[in-house]
């Protein structure tokens, strides 16, 4: 039953990378962009929920403060698409991944200066509340997790594959010129992806504050998140999912079946190995350009 | 405005283009072998510092503004520099002997990394390098018995001929040291350039396709560019450890490699002086920053206010202004600047505007 309640947490852990790594895909699929401060989005989405809900704080109830949070991240994320990066449009890409690594900056400076470099954990509703399956004991909190993100990738991927906004904002990014020529607003269209990713980072750092303590370095983790995004090769939602919970299974029992010092440095190993013998990742996005 | 005529296919790549040209850097290099004398240690110390940071631009900007290599990962060839030069004089090998092996070791590194990541392009590359760096960090904890795991290691003095080189009790020297390093890598740098290898490089950073068919062996070529470009950091990571005094994995973290990037792209991608304004940036900031605060609060009766993190907000804040209004860096508002006066009635404000392009991808899902 260890291994078990292992490979759960691990699974809730890793769907919270997988999180992460989706607001990476959304963002890359439809701008060619790579955001770098995707991990300090989530860790300010998870300080603006606190912030809302917390008793020492404004003390809204739980429900109602999620979605407002999720609301302003996203207003975060279309501004700063306006605002900053919509300046960016046509330069070449490592310039954005360099820009979006300096809001991360600026992201991890103002949360610390706004809410203290204390760490702090979210209160909810189903803080300490068990499930039992048989003989197996799982946190409320964690069962939450797998489930909000099951139920969102899914969401993301039909919204993506089926509704005319996410067919468009693939369109946009597959060929800028033509989707212009379409009559797709693209520019419009790059700053709502932003706001999604936003959005999506905004419940990730519920999710993950849901599940433990949150302080403004948190953000860091947005590179373990990388790793799963590359794992599941970037531009895949589903990919993106499954290459978190790998990374997320795999460390606990990289933990448990390898001598300290070196589990933390599995998640990134198997990205390298990835990186160098599959560069597309598991789920491959990209084919050959035939001339 | 200067004509100059050009009367040998040799001019094309002269050190300096005209006379005037070397007169202001033959002044530039007396004014930092007279810093000792002008400069408390306190700041000459700060000067060192600068030094170093501009060493290992040197080595990033080889790869990332010349042969257009991403690379996130390079703290972790300043770490193999630091801690080969430091386990070496440990064991004995005399200083004049380390360093430039800490460097050779270095630039190793950097091409068995390099060899395997190769086929990867822009970003993926920067991904796979700033897992190198990630895993640097760890390696470093678990090798303890050559490192000294978490505790780390203290750099012994230096001792050159008998000549004691410290940090703190010969500041000067020090000083001296990184200059003749610095003045080193410069000048390898700048007649690398000068060389078809150097201009190898630029070709496959402007365009992977043509170089190619132009001769040049792409492959050797980014291996070639990635261990050179790692040796230089690799010295600067060696005079880093000295200057640092003790250090462990911690020193060397993706902040690090962050911030190298970071700086090359203030000063100014694709130009060696772009690598020395970087390093006055990030060198002197937190200084800046520091006085300017005291500066501030004494002249208010504030008392000393400090915000944590302030410096990485600043430093981030101006990258940002940096990319958005001259992504050509410190050293392209120069150039902007010199061409005005230089054309002075014919300068138009398109002159430097970068081609935009329209994005395309290669995923078909």
């Amino acid at each position: 039953m260890d291994l078990l309640q292992l490979f759960i947490s691990g699974l809730a852990n890793g769907c919270v990378y997988g999180l992460i790594a989706l607001g990476f895909v959304l963002i890359y699929k439809a701008t060619e962009a790579v955001n770098f401060a995707q991990g300090d989005f989530m860790m300010f989405g998870a300080f603006v929920t606190i912030w809302l809900t917390n008793s020492e704080h404004l003390g809204i109830n739980f429900w109602i403060a999620v979605p407002i949070a999720v609301i302003i991240m996203g207003t975060l994320g279309y501004l700063l698409d306006m605002v900053v990066l919509r300046r960016m449009f046509g330069q070449p890409q490592i310039a954005v991944v360099i820009l979006t690594i300096a809001l991360g900056f600026i992201l991890r400076f103002a949360a610390g200066a706004i809410w203290a470099h204390e760490p702090q954990s979210l209160e909810t509703p189903f803080a300490g509340k068990e499930v039992r399956l048989g003989s197996l004991v799982l946190g409320l909190e964690e069962v939450a997790v797998i489930l909000v993100t099951v139920l969102l990738t899914l969401a993301l991927y039909l919204f993506f594959n089926r509704a005319k906004l996410g067919i468009a904002m693939q369109a946009a990014s597959q060929n800028q010129l033509a989707a212009y020529y379409m009559g797709i607003p693209v520019k419009r269209i790059q700053s709502l992806v932003w706001a999604l990713g936003g959005m999506v980072a905004a419940i990730a750092g519920v999710l993950f504050a849901s599940k433990g303590a949150i302080d403004p370095s948190t953000g860091l983790l947005g590179i373990k998140a990388f790793a799963a995004a590359v794992i599941g090769g970037f531009g895949s939602l589903p990919g993106a999912l499954i290459g978190g919970i790998i990374i997320g299974l795999v460390e606990p029992f990289a933990a448990y079946g390898l001598p300290a010092g070196y589990s933390q440095i599995a998640p990134y190993a198997i990205m390298l190995l990835v990186l160098i013998f599959r560069p597309a990742g598991l789920f491959a996005q990209m084919q050959k350009k035939k001339v | 405005m200067r004509f100059v005529f050009k009367r040998s296919y040799d001019a094309d790549i002269n050190l300096f283009k005209h006379k005037p040209q070397a007169m202001w850097y033959l002044a530039l290099l007396a004014l930092v072998v007279a810093l000792p004398w002008m400069l408390d240690e306190f700041f000459l110390g700060e000067a060192t510092n600068v030094l170093i940071w501009a060493i290992a631009g040197m080595g990033l900007m080889l790869l990332v503004g010349h042969s257009g290599q991403a690379s996130l990962g390079h703290a972790a060839f300043m770490a193999v520099g630091c801690y080969a030069n430091v386990i070496m004089l440990e064991r004995g090998v005399p200083f004049i002997l380390s360093l430039p092996l800490s460097g050779v070791i270095a630039g190793f590194a950097g091409v068995i990394v390099a060899l395997p990541v190769l086929r990867l392009h822009g970003i993926y590359l920067a991904i796979a390098t700033l897992a190198v760096s990630v895993l640097t960090e760890d390696f470093i904890v678990i090798a303890e018995p050559w490192t000294g795991g978490v505790v780390g290691l203290v750099a012994p003095p230096i001792d050159v001929f008998g000549l004691e080189i410290d940090r703190y009790g010969t500041p000067t020297e020090f000083y001296f040291l990184c200059l003749i390093v610095t003045l080193v890598v410069l000048a390898g740098y700048r007649n690398l350039l000068r060389a078809p290898l150097g201009r190898a490089f630029v070709a496959m950073r402007d365009s992977e396709i043509s170089a190619q068919a132009m001769g040049v062996n792409i492959r050797r070529t980014k291996a070639t560019a990635f261990g050179l470009s790692c040796a230089a950091t690799g010295l600067a990571g060696a005079l880093l450890g000295h200057y640092a005094g003790a250090f462990n994995h911690e020193t060397f973290n993706l902040v690090l490699s962050i911030q190298l990037l970071l700086m090359i792209v203030i000063g100014g991608l694709g130009s060696i002086h772009g690598a020395f304004f970087g390093a006055m940036v990030i060198g002197l900031l937190p200084q800046f920053i520091a006085i300017s605060r005291d500066g501030i609060s004494s002249a208010f009766g504030l008392g000393s206010v400090t915000i944590p993190g302030i410096e990485s907000g600043v430093f981030a804040l101006i990258l940002i202004s940096f990319i958005l209004f001259e992504p050509l860096g410190i050293y392209g508002r120069w150039v902007k600047i010199r061409t005005y006066f230089e054309l002075f009635p014919f300068y138009r404000k398109d002159m430097f505007k970068r081609q935009k392009s329209y994005l395309k991808t290669e995923r078909m899902r």
